[in-house]
């Protein structure tokens, strides 16, 4: 976390740079099945981030010594655009794209029954079209929602956000500038219930901001549940029945 | 999570874990013996072995001039490395880091990078031009579980032990390097509603999700990583962080507070 060299001010009038309240989230847009090859797959505006999800599977896995005998396994894959950032970013996978694919992937692995899907894999492939501040929770809310469009077995939803601390005050969903020159960005992902599957953290927090922000981030996640919840029955609801009856899971729309 | 453990074994020690104790005898919060020996490579400008149980693991610091990043051009860099070389674990391979190796790297230079423990403004040699940049290389010699942890206090304790090799490179006198703060990385994991501190490499292996806390010496949080594929509650969390707190106030005032 760099430090507020920039000398911009953060609030005014207890309002944030772009207007908001610091538990309010960004403006959300999210939209199912908006890939014809996919078997899944979402598209998913979060603030100034343009992220889509695409999930193929249950397959075949390739290279098949990674199968196995008793669940499927689950691969992910961020990848950021070159053109999503302000500096042209090199194409391809870096170290942080990595690491963000792991700690995304088990954010998901919680919820998915892949004991259903022996020696398959379910791939979820997350591009970042545009970024600005929460890359990560946007992909995983757009994947899970890909996810379910593509009809895997889940036990729930998972929803995810950011808590930051800028100026020494605590915000919700941190946009560019305030993870830039904030002092703190913590994005966490979690199950309409509250069960966190991702939980990372960096900058300068007290044990009592920690948990504050904690559950000003969980509260976060709630709000963009209600959102991919809408979105995925709206989408559902659209369809004619007798193509819904050709679905393998036809109550799939009721049960989320 | 990652070699593969007898289901035998996994019942065992759900068993100890059901009576309360671990197959080693140590209490959930407890941690293994820990020593660290300081400056063991002469030809690095820093380094420390660590032995955290039977975890070994050796970091090495080297320094360079060079140019700095065009977004803080009067502070030095940080680049941190992690070699999961095939000697330490039958598990490991050779060739390019893997994910695990990825992100033992990543955490470890969270918790360097956010303590701001290294003052970077004063490793500006020219602004814009020249500054220090400092490797931390860590070196896994022996995955006896726990990783994380042992590696984060081979960086600090190879960083306190620093010489900036300023002679070398024309650059006035050789100095120690300024050191702020002392980041102390600590690692629990859940099982079976259970959390236990310092896994060893069965317990990481039947474990359902890993929490590592980074604290700063005046007891803030500077970095927190999940890991693994189960869910942690709230509760958990908090539990996790407090008794993370009082761990690595021990072991700083123990290893490295002079």
């Amino acid at each position: 976390m760099g430090e507020n060299d920039a000398n911009i001010t953060f609030f005014k009038d207890g309002l944030r740079l772009d207007d908001r309240r610091a538990d309010e989230l960004r403006p959300l847009k999210i939209e199912v099945g908006v890939l014809a090859r996919a078997d899944g797959s979402c598209y998913i505006e979060m603030g100034g981030n343009k992220v889509i999800a695409a999930v193929y599977g249950p397959r075949e896995v390739h290279p098949r010594h990674l199968q196995e005998v008793t669940r499927a396994i689950v691969r992910y894959r961020y990848n950021m655009a070159s053109f999503s950032v302000e500096e042209r970013k090199r194409p391809g996978p870096d170290r942080r794209s990595y690491e963000l694919s792991k700690v995304s992937r088990e954010a998901l692995e919680p919820v998915i029954l892949t004991s259903y899907f022996p020696r398959s894999v379910i791939d979820v492939f997350v591009e970042v079209l545009q970024a600005d501040a929460g890359t990560r929770t946007a992909g995983i809310n757009a994947a899970s929602v890909a996810l379910a469009d593509a009809g895997i077995p889940m036990k729930n939803m998972i929803s995810s956000c950011a808590a930051g601390k800028v100026d020494g005050q605590l915000v919700l969903d941190p946009m560019k500038e305030e993870d830039n020159y904030g002092e703190a960005d913590m994005p966490i992902a979690m199950t309409p219930d509250g069960q966190i599957t991702l939980l990372q953290m960096d900058g300068h927090m007290t044990p009592e901001e920690l948990k504050t922000a904690l559950a000003m981030a969980m509260g976060g996640c709630r709000q963009v549940y209600e959102v991919q919840r809408k979105a995925l029955i709206d989408k559902y609801n659209q369809m004619e029945p007798e193509i819904i009856t050709d679905q393998e899971q036809p109550q799939e729309a009721e049960v989320l | 999570m990652s070699s593969v453990l007898s289901e035998i074994r996994k019942d065992y020690l759900y068993n100890m874990i059901l009576k309360g104790t671990r197959a080693d005898g140590r209490y959930f919060d407890q941690y293994r013996e820990i020593s660290i020996e300081r400056g063991v490579i002469a030809k690095a400008e820093g380094s420390a072995r660590v032995k955290l149980g039977s975890s070994q693991v050796l970091v090495g610091i080297k320094m360079q001039p060079g140019e700095p990043f065009p977004d803080s051009p009067n502070r030095g860099v940080i680049i941190t490395n992690a070699e999961l070389v095939p000697l330490a674990s039958p598990t490991f391979e050779p060739g390019p880091p893997n994910e695990t190796g990825i992100e033992l790297a990543r955490v470890v230079d969270r918790g360097v990078r956010e303590s701001k423990a290294v003052d970077l403004e004063a490793l500006c040699i020219t602004p814009g031009k020249q500054v220090w940049i400092i490797f931390i290389d860590v070196h896994i010699l022996d995955d006896c579980g726990n990783l994380i942890d042992a590696s984060s206090l081979g960086a600090i304790a190879a960083l306190l032990s620093t010489k900036v090799p300023a002679s070398k490179f024309g650059l006035g006198e050789d100095h120690p390097l300024p050191i702020r703060d002392l980041p102390i990385a600590t690692t629990a994991i859940e099982f079976g509603d259970v959390v236990m501190f310092d896994p060893d490499s069965d317990e990481e292996s039947i474990a359902n999700s890993r929490l590592t806390v980074i604290t700063t010496a005046d007891g803030s949080i500077c970095g927190l990583q999940k890991s693994g594929t189960g869910v942690l509650n709230p509760e958990k969390i908090h539990h996790i962080v407090d008794i993370a707190g009082e761990n690595a106030k021990e072991i700083r005032e123990k290893f490295l507070e002079v």
